[in-house]
């Protein structure tokens, strides 16, 4: 069960570009959602019949709908600046992983339907000379197999001249595929568990109850200061949408009583809710508007149901890209809330305003056993802002961890800030079946982070993103690496962070042998 | 992928998970474990136990730290932390021992 059927990419000093190895990557793909999967979020059960006129006429619409996606069909000129990009490419070798090769499946698609010079020259049986390709079973494999090889970080669109965005382009193809009947199982279940319980995970409330009050036993365990997990609280100022792996798996639900230990000193009143009980909004990752939008419209509702006067997204990468770009274009207008401050707002630009304001009794000597480094994620790093500052979303992160720690370390220039590399799990990928893909995209991450841990002692990697924290769980360990050097951002300003009226760790003991 | 026990046929998913969470029995356990080349002792039924008591209760998996206070109660703390869980099962507390149990597979970003 553990052990892998393919080889570990050798880690060297710097990030190796390999020689290419054509059809290293080739296989079936992730597992296909089922008629049960695929039927709940509105898609054929299974491939329709005509498929292949569909995919064209689904592809027409797409380009048709989207000025932005035909000019990035219409705008590559092979330049091959992005092709050294990817971290799928770098780890796995493959050449259709080449971001402009993993495109071009698609985009010689389109060059044959949908461009003038295609459809003329199909008549004649010479669209090969402006590279287009039928859409065919050969074609649809490759797209099933290398979209699903792509996380949609768009570290490849920052080196792009022309600014072409290959994540629209893997989107636009998930959609077509899910449309035909050929959805991917990871997500698509998901999404259905979203739209019927309200989180990826299928949490019901009742559990959902039962695991905040045993938080908030810990907590008091630790600190002796009663500390509220609340949910469901009408008329709170705060409704907090976080991701539900925060509620369930390690180290992401440290995170969350970091955020519950910070609402608590702020003294502004903050709830969960058992509707919205999600920030993920897996739609962006298969592309399709109908259910990131019906996804979105759950946190409007929560907010109204509440009657909240903010909305603030725990640490979900996609999450916040979806709620900072486009939350009010699918679940707008939220005029309802208090204009007087950011709508939405990540909990990162609320603590680190605390912060600012001198609020938080901050001991960054609790973080002392730790040098940290810090992992930008690529939907918060290339796809959204904080603070309204530019640049905001690099430096308000950091910002908090010197705070709240003395030894920050960041790793090479080349692979931090917008020039992030992707956990290698993003995007949909966080799949077992995908497990090699994976592994292999992970490469240049655990380079860089190798070399800190190597050359200033690193211990520790802090991320805000709860895929993030999970990718790497399970593959620092294949590296060589512990399982246990990701964290969340909030559970080191957890540790650094004294509570009024908290207690000494004696007291407590004390406290506990009197019980 | 289905699994055969004592002569009776079981239906599993793609990645060996019972379909059926009512087919499962504790020799069904035992193979599922045996298919993973791992054999379960007593310590992986403690935590088998508690996931199917708590899964009858809450139609989920415990979240891990429920399930490691849970077992630090039972078992004693040397043994309630999520470092005793993965040398259990060591692809992970939550997605192994929740296949031995009959669970479905957790999903999302975990």
């Amino acid at each position: 069960m553990a052990k892998f059927e393919f080889e570990t990419p050798e880690l060297f000093k710097h990030i190796h570009t390999p020689a290419i190895s054509p059809g290293a990557m080739k296989s079936e793909g992730p597992f296909v959602a089922d008629a049960e999967h695929q039927q709940a979020l509105g898609f054929p059960g299974e491939l329709v019949e005509g498929w292949e006129q569909k995919a064209i006429d689904e592809m027409g619409e797409a380009v048709d709908q989207s000025r932005a996606l035909r000019v990035f069909l219409d705008s590559c000129v092979k330049c091959g600046a992005c092709t050294d990009k990817c971290h799928y490419y770098l780890g796995s070798s493959d050449p259709k992983n080449m971001p402009v090769a993993r495109q071009d499946l698609f985009r010689s698609v389109y060059r044959k339907y949908h461009t003038p010079a295609g459809k003329f020259l199909s008549k004649l049986g010479l669209e090969w000379l402006i590279g287009g390709q039928e859409m065919n079973k050969s074609v649809l494999d490759d797209w099933y197999n290398y979209y699903h090889q792509c996380s949609e970080c768009r570290r490849c669109s920052v080196y792009c001249p022309y600014g072409i965005d290959t994540a629209e382009i893997t989107m636009a193809a998930r959609n077509i595929m899910a449309k035909i009947g050929l959805g991917q199982k990871y997500s698509n279940e998901i999404i259905g568990k979203v739209h019927t319980i309200g989180n990826n995970l299928g949490l019901p409330e009742p559990a959902l109850l039962n695991t905040l009050e045993g938080l908030e036993e810990d907590i008091v365990d630790e600190t002796g200061v009663v500390v509220k997990l609340p949910l469901d609280q009408v008329g709170s100022d705060i409704l907090l949408v976080t991701p539900s792996a925060d509620f369930f798996a390690e180290p992401h639900v440290d995170g969350l009583i970091g955020y519950a230990k910070v609402f608590h000193e702020s003294g502004i009143s903050w709830t969960l809710s058992s509707k919205a009980s999600e920030a993920a909004n897996f739609g962006l990752f298969i592309g399709n508007q109908e259910n990131m939008r019906k996804i979105a419209l759950r946190i409007r509702e929560a907010a109204i149901d509440l009657g909240v006067k903010r909305i603030v997204f725990g640490e979900c990468g996609h999450a916040w890209r979806v709620a900072y770009n486009y939350l009010d274009t699918l679940a707008g207008p939220f005029d309802f809330l208090d204009q007087n401050y950011p709508i939405p707002q990540h909990i990162c630009e609320f603590t680190h305003d605390l912060i600012q304001r001198g609020v938080l009794n901050l001991d960054a000597s609790q973080n002392d056993d730790k040098t940290v480094t810090f992992h930008d994620s690529c939907n918060i790093a290339r796809a959204s802002g904080m603070g309204g500052i530019p640049g905001g979303q690099f430096s308000i992160p950091r910002d908090i961890l010197r705070a709240v720690c003395n030894h920050y370390v960041d790793m090479a220039s080349e692979t931090i800030h917008a020039a992030t590399f992707c956990c290698g799990g993003g995007g949909g990928l966080l799949t077992d079946d995908l497990i090699e893909v994976r592994v292999k995209g992970a490469m240049p991450r655990m380079t860089a982070l190798k070399n800190v841990v190597e050359d200033h002692g690193v211990t520790h990697m802090v991320a805000i993103c709860a895929i993030c924290k999970s990718q790497f769980s399970k593959v620092l360990p294949v590296y060589g690496m512990g399982m246990d050097m990701i964290l969340s951002l909030h559970q080191l300003v957890s540790n650094a962070l004294v509570l009024t009226g908290q207690q000494s760790d004696e007291q407590i003991q004390i406290e506990q042998q009197r019980h | 992928m289905p699994l055969e026990v004592n002569g009776t046929t079981y239906e599993t998913d793609e990645e060996g998970y019972l379909a059926n969470l009512s087919d499962w029995s504790p020799e069904i356990a035992g193979a599922l474990a045996l298919a993973d080349d791992s054999e379960l002792a007593d310590g992986h039924w403690e935590v088998i136990n508690f996931l199917r008591e708590y899964y009858e209760e809450y139609q989920i998996a415990p979240a891990v730290r429920v399930l490691t206070k849970a077992i630090g109660k039972r078992l004693g703390k040397d043994k309630g932390n999520s470092k005793y869980l993965y040398e259990l099962f060591p692809y992970g507390p939550a997605k192994q021992a929740c296949k031995y149990a009959g669970l479905p597979k957790p999903t999302g970003c975990v």
